[in-house]
């Protein structure tokens, strides 16, 4: 017994160096799996309120941008407005028709990084803005990420450029679907993979939300194909995707709420059983 | 002693703050960024005891995770720093450690160089490693490593000559 006390306190640093180090260590193994660690992420009031403190300084300089998109928004959803063939002239009576599937609510971005193998958002709303897991983030461009953690006030979001982020995708002109994954490279590629060799597939063609995984509404923009190659196996493509945001200025965000959900969820998992 | 406690803490938050705010969106050439908080851990006393020093390095490496969303790969880095930083100031300074005479602000600007460098890639090398986690990247690794090593080592003694000629 005296001896064991002995060796720990002659080795006293070293021990607390491994215990430390120990302790790194699994929270980094955790943070490299999809369900991550619930205790050291950005969503908490101390990292929130100091991101928030230097966003709104930093918001002023991308006032013009933030501008000239939103003015683009208009513009599309006003050639969507005027061009709809749909010119409804009644009315449902039924008001349960009218209450749509999808609840949007706006976020700023407080942090953005994109040079990691892992890269995580921050953004100002949280649970009491009735932000929760899984939720997902789009801009008027296209997709950003998934809901990863939430506080009363502040959410991250799993970017897109995240090696464990894969999305439900397919392709714009067929429903050939795959998934959206990212190789830790470029932020301005994403890689679509197994897509079946039956597709369709061409250079510059448009590739959007899947709307099988219940997080995003089907249609939602991703990018376009820059290239492809068929996979080592010969089945699938390998498709190199051109995102149409720009990731390493993203400003304002959509975050979307799919009201079926949990109802979609429940199925699913009785399914599972 | 009160004073040096208090320069610590002030160089602790002023640290942390120009880091998560400053030099993480930096991403010179897309993905260089410096990490000049482990300055901190350099010019911590030297005669202070070495499990306080462990236990804050990791405090201050688990916060710059926090505000980074990374897992602990910078509390990882940092400790081993600490742990480390005996062997690192023994091969630079020598004697001088020897004695315990070792004052940061009037060294030789060689030794300083030596001390810093080693520290830097030691620290990004574990940073990048399990920031990465994929052996069969290791290139990507030394890449990132020597890259930012460099943008560190530059920043990092341009602010401790900077500021310790302001305290003669």
């Amino acid at each position: 017994m005296q001896q064991i006390f002995n060796f720990v306190i002659r080795n006293k640093t070293f021990l607390l160096f491994l215990l430390l180090f120990s302790i790194a260590l699994a929270l980094t193994i955790q943070s490299h799996s999809y369900h991550r660690s619930k205790f050291i992420n950005s969503a908490n009031g101390l990292t929130g309120g100091v991101y928030g403190t230097f966003n709104s300084i930093d918001q002023y300089f991308n006032l013009k941008d933030e501008n000239t998109m939103l003015s683009e928004e208009n513009k599309r959803l006003r050639e969507q407005l005027f061009n709809s063939v749909n010119t409804s002239d009644s009315t449902y009576i039924d008001s349960s028709y009218s209450i749509g599937k999808f609840r949007v609510t706006t976020a700023d971005v407080f942090k953005n990084s994109y040079s990691l193998t892992n890269n995580y958002l921050t953004l100002n709303k949280g649970r009491n803005d009735s932000i929760k897991e899984d939720f997902g983030v789009i801009t008027s461009k296209g997709i950003i990420g998934i809901i990863d953690n939430t506080s009363s006030n502040y959410a991250t979001a799993l970017s897109i450029l995240n090696k464990n982020s894969q999305i439900n995708a397919k392709l714009k002109s067929s429903n050939h679907i795959g998934s959206l994954t990212w190789n830790g490279e470029s932020p301005e590629f994403t890689q679509l993979v197994d897509v079946s060799t039956f597709a369709p597939v061409k250079v510059g063609d448009t590739i959007v939300t899947g709307g099988q995984s219940a997080i995003f509404p089907k249609g939602i923009g991703i990018g376009t194909i820059d290239s492809f190659e068929t996979d080592i196996s010969g089945d699938t493509y390998n498709i190199e995707v051109k995102l149409f945001n720009d990731m390493t200025n993203v400003g304002t965000v959509y975050i979307i709420e799919n009201l079926d959900r949990t109802e979609i969820k429940a199925l699913e998992n009785r399914v599972n059983e | 002693m009160n004073n040096i406690a208090a320069r610590n803490i002030i160089r602790f938050i002023t640290l942390l703050l120009v880091q998560v705010i400053i030099c993480n969106n930096i991403n010179f050439l897309g993905y260089i960024n410096p990490y000049i908080y482990i300055i901190f851990i350099f010019l911590f006393p030297i005669r202070e005891n070495r499990l306080v020093f462990l236990l804050v390095s990791f405090l201050l490496g688990m916060l710059i995770d926090m505000f980074s969303d990374s897992g602990g790969v910078h509390a990882a880095a940092a400790v081993s720093l600490a742990y480390a930083r005996p062997i690192l100031l023994k091969t630079s300074f020598g004697m001088l450690y020897e004695h315990q005479s070792i004052k940061f602000s009037n060294t030789e600007i060689g030794s300083l160089i030596t001390y810093i460098s080693f520290g830097t890639v030691l620290h990004h090398f574990i940073l990048f490693s399990l920031e990465i986690f994929n052996i069969s990247n290791i290139l990507s690794i030394l890449q990132k490593t020597l890259f930012s090593s460099i943008f560190t080592i530059i920043l990092s003694i341009l602010i401790i000559i900077l500021f310790s000629r302001n305290q003669k």
